[in-house]
């Protein structure tokens, strides 16, 4: 009984990929700002964390929206991008800078959490042996604070499979470009006899995600025993 | 020579430090909370003073009236923290090339092999500092600040943490230190028997400030 069509088995990949790259390359980016806000006092550090976090409060529909009015063809962003050859609109690039946006808050939240709680003794021992702030950061606050990468990054990642209104709202529900997971579970809901093709593809969702947290539970502890120099 | 004359403001605290020590171990004693660390760390360059000036070796690192503030990495003052702070991700061996790696110089094994003889921690480089004792930890700081070849060394409490049986396991390292490396020491301790045992200068310190200075007969 459990059989998925060619375009269910399209729609696991593309969840997968988009899931993965939106995680990837927000991960630098959610590094930086964690790090800018958990170190740094600056005029605008509370409106910069808000904008940050106003994916997670806005409702996912206005976030699209907002994309699609940044990243559209003719979006300011969207024409300029796509005259470099960066192309979102309607397209899985698209789906995966809208779970990037929606994953966002939850990375930058968990890394900065777990910068924070690195205890500044330890970059002010490696300023005295002669470690810039740029050294300092790279060989003792991001080692330390790998552990919380890792739980940021399997959060985003989890977070980016189960998206759906800011990425349907932004990039529509094409199958094979950028009908995800959620989305095609949603199609199937709408047609007559499509529940049990949906229910296929709710287990194979939910198996994901156990094996991601599973996953990132198992690096946690590792790195944590890396940290706590044993 | 170190020479230090600051001001800071800490809260209702009010510290008004100013000394100078030339080679040798000179120790800053006083009770605790009388500033001794926060002067500590306004010569590693880890606490800003709010106005004066330090020099070491006639290379002034902070002058309040000319704007001069060498940042930390720049000053190469060795530093021993209460705490050892040794990074916990890093090996014993990569803790003590930590100050070589960030300078960029050459590995030079005969100092290395020097360093880890003098302080018995050589069986040790493999370890992680989880698994150290507290005198060991200590040794492995000690080495770690001595390695990155500092002009002036800091010693900030050094033996506090650990108990009568480690701290008379230890001191005879630092007297070795005293005695055949001859690197400046400023040892920071509320303990007068550390202090009579190591030192040849005393400055003492309340509440902030300066009361007297001289030599082991001070106490």
């Amino acid at each position: 009984m459990f059989e998925l069509s060619p375009q269910e088995w399209t729609a696991v990949a593309l969840s997968l990929r988009v899931a993965a790259v939106s995680t990837v390359v927000a991960l630098p980016f959610g590094i930086a700002i964690a790090w800018v806000l958990a170190r740094n006092d600056f005029p605008g550090k509370a409106l910069l964390n808000a904008i940050i976090y106003l994916p997670l409060v806005l409702p996912p529909v206005v976030t699209g929206y907002l994309l699609l009015l940044a990243f559209g063809r003719k979006g300011l962003l969207g024409a300029a991008l796509a005259d470099i050859g960066i192309v979102f609109s309607f397209r899985w690039t698209g789906a995966a800078l809208a779970c990037g946006v929606m994953a966002f808050p939850l990375l930058v939240g968990a890394i900065r959490l777990s910068i924070e709680a690195v205890d500044r003794k330890f970059e002010d021992a490696a300023a005295t042996l002669g470690a810039n702030k740029v050294w300092t950061f790279l060989t003792v606050t991001l080692p330390l604070t790998l552990p919380g990468i890792i739980a940021g990054a399997v959060l985003a990642f989890a977070r980016a499979l189960g998206e759906f209104g800011a990425t349907i709202t932004f990039v529509s529900n094409i199958p094979g470009e950028t009908q995800t997971i959620s989305a095609a579970i949603y199609t199937l809901t709408q047609v007559p006899g499509g529940d049990t093709k949906a229910l296929n593809l709710v287990i194979i969702a939910i198996l994901i995600s156990l094996v991601a947290l599973i996953v990132s539970e198992w690096f946690g502890r590792r790195a944590g025993a890396r940290v706590h120099g044993v | 020579m170190l020479a230090v004359d600051v001001d800071k403001k800490l809260g209702d605290f009010s510290l008004d430090a100013k000394f100078e020590s030339s080679s040798g171990v000179t120790a800053l004693f006083g009770p605790s909370g009388s500033g001794k660390t926060s002067i500590i760390g306004m010569i590693a360059g880890l606490t800003k003073p709010d106005r004066g000036r330090i020099a070491i070796d006639g290379k002034v690192m902070f002058d309040s009236a000319t704007g001069i503030n060498e940042p930390a990495h720049k000053r190469r003052v060795g530093c021993v923290f209460q705490d050892g702070r040794l990074f916990p991700h890093l090996s014993v061996a990569r803790n003590l090339d930590y100050g070589r790696w960030m300078s960029g110089a050459t590995r030079d094994e005969g100092q290395v092999k020097r360093v880890t003889g003098l302080l018995d921690i050589a069986h040790l480089l493999k370890r992680r500092p989880g698994a150290l004792s507290g005198g060991e930890r200590q040794r492995v700081a000690l080495g770690r600040a001595l390695l990155m070849q500092p002009r002036l060394l800091l010693l900030d409490e050094p033996l506090a943490s650990l108990d009568a049986a480690r701290k008379r396991e230890i001191m005879p390292y630092f007297l070795r230190l005293r005695d055949e490396i001859k690197l400046p020491m400023v040892y920071v301790s509320h303990d007068a028997s550390e202090v009579k045992a190591l030192a040849n200068r005393i400055i003492i310190i309340e509440a902030g400030t300066v009361v007297t200075m001289g030599g082991t007969d001070l106490l």
